[in-house]
């Protein structure tokens, strides 16, 4: 799926994101079933919120990564997320 | 191996039902354990479930929402921070409700209809005219602000009208559409006559499924699962036994799989007697079935072993009476033919009569000394779990 830059992704209302303390790990929940996250998917689906744009989060992941290139990495996740509704792109 | 903690708990609230589908997957003798879980009793579960590590919480039935408490075991899940996901028939939302589910915290909600149209979705479902209150339904969700997903079991008398449920769903806006294939256990095992689909019908139904994915995706999320009876190989059961998923009857029965009491012999623990954690790490049931050491051959020398875990153990049981046998469904299976001579009446059949899943027929059929005992959520309601994925 496309992304675009100026587009504003947010969660869908069936996803989710926990911290699971049980297992130390990042999860994105769903209607039956799990998604076990690294951090970098962690990391730009918290910034998901649907007021942020692709670039902005881009920006700031670059920022926080200390200028890794991160783009494609980025554009890529969502474009997955997305795929499976997980993720909304409001323009 | 360590074994791992599970992520999904499914709580059958209770039994009881307006409706009478005959592939429900509760108990054939359900009318007999009625002795139904209260509201604390609950709750401690969710709350023991949460510490030992699960993240989902599913509630079905029977039909859950019969449970005036439904909202408030509901928001206590919630409050532990899992995800939570009720299955209903539909018959019993009204808006009031559909807000109040909504505030407690419900994460998805899923409305089942039997079949597209109104008279031939009454007539699978049995009972009162049920078709125009669950669209009514699927609209109060949707004007609730809930995640709506649509829940059809698919079988011989409606696999037919794929497109037609397809549509159905994209005009009510569902989220998602759960195309769950009749898992044979239980109701739909009696019924598997009437139910079992031909092998053009399933193939006809998968090309449409992958087609309409294509065209819906990222609007609407399409679920749909080849049945096992038509595929070369069984499915994990649920990620397998005693991995990722546990099920609590109304009773309090903590189960490795909603059916698993169809296997007689079995001991299943109860949740007012011992705390999830050491039902879910040493109870025979849980303990069992649990790994690959138990498998007998083929499947011990078998490379898919650590993918299918030698398929569903309610099945082996039922058609073969060895709940350690491999998988009849398997095509490696000693006891394959069992499934084949299944298809082949099938291919060769006329119609034949549904037994509804009522109270009466529940009473009859135990009584009568048949294999009883299936715990379950209705299949309409909660198929398969896909389990974590990295
Ligand atoms: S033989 Fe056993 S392990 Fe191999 S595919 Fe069949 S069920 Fe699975
Ligand atoms: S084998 Fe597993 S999934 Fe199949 S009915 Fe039994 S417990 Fe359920």
């Amino acid at each position: 799926m496309n992304v675009a830059d100026a587009a504003k992704p947010r969660l869908t209302a069936k996803a989710r994101l926990k911290w699971d303390a049980v297992r130390q790990k990042h999860l994105l929940l769903f209607p039956e079933g799990v998604l076990l996250l690294n951090q970098t998917a962690h990391d730009v689906l918290a910034l998901c919120d649907g007021r942020r744009s692709v670039a902005e989060i881009v920006q700031t992941l670059a920022a926080q990564y200390r200028g890794a290139a991160i783009d494609a990495d980025v554009k890529a996740i969502l474009s997955r997320l997305a795929e499976k509704s997980f993720v909304a792109m409001d323009n | 191996m360590q074994t791992q903690r599970p992520f999904s708990l499914l709580c059958e609230l209770t039994y009881r039902c307006p409706l009478q589908c005959p592939y429900c997957s509760n108990p054939l003798d359900f009318a007999r354990r009625a002795h139904e879980l209260s509201t604390p009793e609950w709750k401690r579960a969710l709350t023991e479930a949460a510490a030992l590590g699960v993240v989902q919480a599913h509630f079905s039935g029977g039909e859950p929402l019969l449970r005036p408490d439904a909202t408030e075991i509901i928001r206590h899940a919630h409050d532990l921070e899992l995800y939570t996901n009720l299955s209903t028939g539909g018959t019993l939302l009204t808006e009031t409700l559909a807000g109040q589910l909504r505030a407690a915290g419900l994460d998805s909600l899923q409305v089942s209809i039997q079949d597209a149209d109104a008279e031939n979705s009454d007539r699978m479902a049995g009972g009162a005219p049920s078709f125009a209150k669950k669209i009514e339904a699927a609209r109060l969700a949707k004007a609730a602000g809930l995640s709506l997903t649509l829940n059809v079991v698919l079988q011989r008398q409606n696999i037919g009208r794929m497109e037609a449920i397809i549509a159905l769903a994209e005009q009510l806006g569902a989220e998602r559409l759960e195309l769950a294939n009749t898992q044979f256990n239980g109701w739909a095992l009696k019924n598997r006559a009437a139910l079992l689909p031909t092998r053009a019908q399933v193939q006809d139904a998968a090309r449409l499924a992958r087609a309409a994915r294509e065209r819906l995706k990222g609007r609407m999320e399409i679920l749909y699962v080849l049945p096992d009876y038509f595929e070369p190989f069984p499915k994990a059961c649920l990620h397998g036994w005693g991995r990722v998923f546990m099920a609590v009857a109304p009773d309090g029965t903590a189960l490795p799989c909603q059916t698993a009491r169809e296997i007689r012999g079995l001991t299943f623990d109860n949740v007012r007697e011992r705390s999830l954690q050491k039902i879910w790490f040493e109870s025979e049931a849980f303990c069992k079935f649990r790994g690959t050491d138990w498998l007998p051959e083929p499947c011990r020398s078998c490379s898919r072993k650590e993918a299918d875990f030698g398929g569903c153990r309610c099945q082996a049981f039922l058609l073969t009476g060895e709940a350690a046998a491999t998988d009849p469904a398997c095509s490696l299976a000693p006891r394959h033919d069992l499934v084949d001579r299944a298809l082949a009446e099938t291919e060769a059949a006329t119609e034949a009569q549904l037994i509804y899943r009522t109270a009466n027929a529940s009473l009859r059929i135990s009584e009568a000394g048949q294999p009883i005992g299936s715990i379950g959520s209705r299949r309409r309601q909660t198929p398969k779990l896909p389990g974590p994925r990295e």
